[in-house]
């Protein structure tokens, strides 16, 4: 029954697309009239958006979402938190349920061209792998042959898996589940041979949901590239703007080496770059129809993207992911802001 | 009299065009809006490749398959599962409700707290209970247990000589525990017993409510006929019942159909599973929707339908 009121919730939100009338350029009015942005998340994937024991929502699609708020409203606080499931996660979007999808979500051509929404940009670049039993002695994903893979559906998880596989002119199988608790659960009571995800989900399920975490190993192979990001709806090239410069300005942030505590006494540098970033000068907001201050209080909320990332994901965190493709592009990763001029 | 008659019926004939109109109205404008905001919409995409496989499948679907196989393939799980669960469950309800007016303390007493364990826990919580119970205590792939020659049990479910694609195969350990002929997974296993002792319960509670139903006259007249108590069960009590509890046994039947939805929460690839599968990569969510939603009707109807023509059978007149 729990199925079929996820695909009910997805029918009843894809109707409601059908209720509201399309407009363009509104959006950001509307989140400014009403004082709140909508931010569509998961119903609970550590370290990107999760709320804790205290109910306070977690993450980093949350800390995106705060920033973006930040920016636009002047309170980071002023979100409303909207859990998703992966199967409504579209349909809450295109029916404006949400004002922006921060849902740790693929960005692939089809999602992009053909679902009515725009991705803005990539705030973690994934990838899927494995994990098996340490005692299986399988080393390389070429050796599951035959092999039962269990993983949990509602994503481009078992498409790929599915690719791979046929590329490697290997037949598995999959076990799927459409629930997290129960596929991990058949993993580990040695129903599957491999599991499968996002590599940085494997990282967090084997320290975390492990039994004993040495007696599982990830597998060295990547079979596909899963960069992540917000999306917003289409028709509305302002709001999508706010978003991706938004976004481009904590990564801008970090090179800059722009902090939540140094934002506001970095305003003396005499580095032009810093000084159009925090507005001081040059009124980079006002293109975006947002004020000077929009990219100090995005800073402000939650520190730039190397903070978002060392807290929720990195260093910092449970989960202790290496910067690896996320870092900046001059610190042997690939983030690449585009100038904020 | 006359005029009364065609009044009223041109007032139904309305009354159906107008609902047909509003359904019509709902899709075009769907479609419209659909198109407006730059969402791709239509069933185009039942011709292209699934692009994924099912883990356990009568039909042999490959990726490369269009994704109208697939969901084939996830309706003939479905009724996999519901077909044998839905007989499993006439027999042992049946079973467990005689069970429950049984001379005997014992049996009486056995079949009224298996009724009221599996009638009141939800059933999810007993297909996930089922599902673990049974990948928790079977031994792994690789040290499979060995019933008989050729039947292995173990976490990868239960393996049987079967016709495969070398002829009939006989199972024997191979790379990741066992290879070759059939093979009945936990996830179908669990669904299976799951289901079928669920809805058992409930046809039990029915038939016992339709032998308490009969006048208390009829058993009294057989006994006085000289009727063994056994006799009188079968040939007066039974017919009976059966007769007032064919349209109830009807619905839990198909409920039991619709129940077997469930089943992509411990992982059985279902018709429900795959158009969740499908949705999540093509994105048409009001396409899967729509089809998954016309298949259980349809399933229902049918059964239904045919349950209606045995109800006819078995009354003791037919209706003019």
């Amino acid at each position: 029954m729990s199925r079929f009121r996820t695909l009910a919730l997805t029918a009843a939100t894809a109707l409601a697309t059908l209720a509201a009338p399309a407009h363009a350029g509104k959006i950001l009015d509307g989140i400014k009239a009403r004082g709140q942005l909508a931010c569509g998340v998961s119903t609970g994937v550590i370290g990107f958006s999760a709320a804790d024991s205290q109910g306070h929502w977690r993450g980093l699609d949350v800390d995106i979402c705060r920033a973006i708020a930040a920016a636009v409203l002047g309170d980071a606080n002023k979100v409303r938190w909207v859990p998703l499931s992966s199967q409504q996660r579209f349909t809450a979007l295109q029916s404006g349920e949400v004002d922006i999808l921060s849902r740790n979500t693929t960005w692939s051509l089809t999602r992009d061209a053909a679902l009515g929404l725009h991705f803005t940009a990539v705030t973690y670049y994934d990838g899927q792998g494995f994990m098996v039993a340490k005692k299986s002695k399988v080393t390389s994903a070429r050796q599951l042959k035959n092999a039962e893979i269990c993983v949990q559906s509602g994503t481009t998880t078992e498409k790929n898996l599915s690719d791979y596989f046929r590329s490697q002119g290997i037949k598995v199988k999959p076990v799927v589940f459409d629930k997290f608790e129960p596929s991990i659960k058949a993993f580990f009571s040695g129903r599957c041979q491999a599991y499968t995800t996002d590599a940085s989900a494997l990282a967090f399920i084997r320290s975390k949901e492990a039994p004993n975490p040495d007696d599982y190993v990830v597998l060295p192979e990547i079979i596909s590239k899963e960069p992540l990001g917000p999306a917003v709806r289409r028709g509305d090239d302002e709001w999508f703007a706010v978003v991706k410069w938004v976004i481009n300005a904590l990564i801008e942030a970090e090179e800059l080496g722009i902090t939540q505590a140094k934002a506001d006494s970095m305003k003396s540098s005499p580095d032009p770059t810093v000084q159009r970033f925090l507005g001081v000068g040059e009124d980079l907001g006002k293109s975006l129809g947002l004020d000077r201050e929009w990219a100090a209080r995005a800073v402000k909320a939650g520190g730039n993207y190397g903070d978002i990332f060392n807290r929720n994901v990195g260093a910092d965190s449970p989960l202790k992911l290496p910067r690896g493709l996320n870092a900046q592009w001059n610190k042997g990763g690939i983030l690449y802001a585009l100038p904020l001029r | 009299m006359q005029i009364r008659q065609s009044a009223n019926r041109a007032l139904q004939a309305l009354i159906v065009v107008a609902v047909v109109g509003l359904f019509a109205l709902l899709a075009v404008t769907t479609a419209e809006h659909l198109q407006q905001r730059g969402i791709r919409s239509g069933f185009d995409f039942l011709l292209e490749p699934a692009g994924f496989t099912l883990g356990e499948s009568l039909l042999p679907v490959d990726a490369g398959d269009s994704t109208w196989l697939a969901f084939t393939a996830g309706l003939f799980n479905t009724l996999r599962v519901a077909l044998p669960g839905a007989a499993l469950a006439l027999g042992i309800g049946t079973l467990a409700g005689f069970g429950r007016l049984a001379d005997n303390p014992l049996v009486r007493g056995l079949a009224g707290a298996y009724v009221n364990a599996f009638r009141n826990i939800p059933l999810l919580l007993q297909l996930l209970a089922w599902y673990f119970i049974l990948t928790d205590l079977l031994p792994a792939a690789d040290a499979a247990l060995r019933l008989a020659p050729g039947v292995f049990v173990s976490k990868s479910g239960l393996a049987l000589p079967w016709w495969g694609d070398g002829g009939f195969e006989i199972p024997e350990p191979g790379g990741f525990g066992i290879d070759g002929g059939a093979r009945l997974t936990p996830e179908y296993l669990a669904m299976l017993i799951g289901l079928v002792l669920y809805s058992a319960a409930y046809i039990a509670e029915t038939l016992r409510a339709a032998v308490l139903a009969l006048p208390p006259g009829q058993r009294l007249a057989a006994l006085a006929l000289g009727m063994t108590p056994r006799q009188v069960f079968r040939l007066v009590l039974l017919p009976q019942a059966w007769r007032a509890a064919l349209p109830p046994v009807t619905s839990q039947l198909l409920n039991l159909f619709k129940n077997a939805s469930l089943a992509v929460a411990i992982g059985y690839p279902d018709l429900v599973s795959v158009a969740g599968t499908s949705l999540n990569q093509t994105g048409r969510a009001i396409e899967c929707l729509v089809i998954v939603i016309v298949v259980y009707l349809l399933l229902s109807l049918v059964a239904a339908a045919v349950s209606h023509a045995f109800e006819r059978r078995s009354q003791w007149e037919r209706p003019t």
